[in-house]
């Protein structure tokens, strides 16, 4: 129906903050994963984000190729050096991606936004409580 | 075949008598048994079933009972045979109520065709043929009635021992009970996931200690739910490990490195409770 690249299929990346966050709403196919995953590596590049939410608490159904989508999102931006979490998956879905043998290891996961930002929070202060103090002892050196 | 002139004859015309005489035999066959079913219910069935035989016999064709003439007969041999495998008759006495139908009618045959050996001898061939029919349908709707009732006992089963307990703000626990296969797996998974949801717990607790065996399917399953929950962003603890499993666990190969597995129920709460922040201390004067 619509052509590629065209702006109504593209899935809104919202910034909140030092997070981007972003909800799954419609059925993914090929060409809505890369532009996925081209628009979030550039706004992570562009807006410094240091952690992505991703909600699929709107998906009912997943297959494999969504599941390893997520893995690779989650990849690339561990990369860029922001913290990925999935949030909102539904039983139904949880225990298909099981059956399928996906487990997802590298994604961290949580109940709902709200526990997915808090998640995302302390590990952000974690990882900056630890550069300060880095910091603090190649000063003191 | 046609319909049989004789039979249709009999039990059209002599059916209060023949079921009186049945009913009779009924009651004094040792089959009966009057601590399960009253006598006036007996009546009622056996007359229900000799009115609805007597249609069917007057139009059906008696060689085949799976024709649409036979439905009403068929529907109430089925009704009658579950009631009875529900009320605990035993699959010959439920059949008996079929099979003791034939003494009566060979009785009136007898009286009405006369002399004729030969008329006599058919009439008596084709009635027992139809009722050894009825009489293998109800033993087979038992059957199956004790089937559904089997299944259904299963089922509850598989519900009651898989209950999902909440133990703290945010801790569930599942306590498992029996060995675990597929199925039930699937049912655990379903009701864990569920519950974190509605909870929404971040810890689950699955305790082992009920489970007789585990060997490397039952440790899959395991791994599969662990994994489930983890999707949904809940952490599980495994806990009631007993020293024979820890081995047996081992032995196998089975990988289990990545879960966090406690000895208690006790050890893997107060994991659970560090997790979330809580802790608990004796009060002080109490040492």
């Amino acid at each position: 129906m619509f052509e590629s690249g065209s702006s109504v299929e593209r899935i809104p990346i919202l910034k909140m903050g030092s997070y981007l966050l972003v909800t799954i709403q419609v059925d993914m196919h090929d060409r809505l994963a890369t532009s996925l995953q081209d628009d979030l590596t550039a706004r992570i590049v562009e807006t410094r984000a240091r952690g992505v939410l991703i909600d699929i608490s709107s998906l009912e159904v997943v297959d494999s190729f969504i599941g390893r989508m997520l893995g690779n999102i989650a990849a690339m931006a561990r990369v860029l050096d922001a913290e990925t979490v999935v949030v909102g998956m539904r039983p139904a879905v949880a225990i298909t991606l099981v059956e399928l043998g996906l487990s997802l290891p590298g994604v961290r996961t949580a109940l709902n936004v709200d526990k997915g930002m808090e998640l995302l929070r302390g590990s952000v202060e974690r990882v900056a409580k630890v550069n300060s103090r880095g910091r603090r002892q190649a000063r003191d050196a | 075949m046609p319909t049989d002139p004789w039979l249709a004859h009999i039990v059209s015309k002599f059916e209060s008598e023949i079921l009186a005489d049945w009913i009779q035999h009924q009651l004094a066959a040792d089959t009966l048994r009057r601590d399960l079913m009253s006598e006036a219910e007996l009546v009622e069935q056996s007359r229900a079933f000799l009115g609805l035989l007597r249609e069917a016999v007057q139009k059906g064709n008696l060689a085949d009972t799976t024709g649409p003439e036979w439905t009403p007969v068929r529907e109430m041999l089925a009704c009658v045979s579950r009631a009875r495998a529900k009320q605990g008759f035993t699959a010959s006495e439920t059949a008996t109520f079929v099979f003791s139908l034939k003494q009566p009618l060979f009785a009136r045959l007898r009286g009405e065709v006369g002399t004729d050996v030969d008329a006599l001898g058919d009439a008596v061939w084709r009635t027992t043929v139809l009722l050894d029919k009825l009489g293998l349908y109800t033993a087979e709707s038992y059957q199956k009635g004790r089937e559904e009732v089997i299944a259904r006992q299963q089922q509850e089963m598989m519900e009651l021992s898989t209950p999902v307990v909440k133990l703290w703000e945010g801790i569930l626990a599942l306590p498992l009970i029996g060995t675990l296969d597929s199925a039930r797996t699937q049912i655990v998974m379903e009701n864990l996931l569920e519950r974190i949801v509605e909870t929404g717990a971040s810890i689950a607790i699955i305790d082992i200690t009920g489970v007789p065996t585990v060997d490397t399917l039952v440790a899959q399953h395991l791994l599969k739910t662990v994994a489930a929950a983890r999707l949904m962003g809940a952490d599980c603890i495994i806990s009631g490990i007993r020293p024979q499993i820890a081995q047996t666990i081992v032995h196998l190969g089975v990988e289990l490195t990545n879960v966090i597995t406690k000895a208690t129920l006790a050890d893997a709460f107060t994991v659970a409770l560090e997790r979330t922040g809580a802790t608990i201390a004796p009060r002080s004067g109490h040492v």
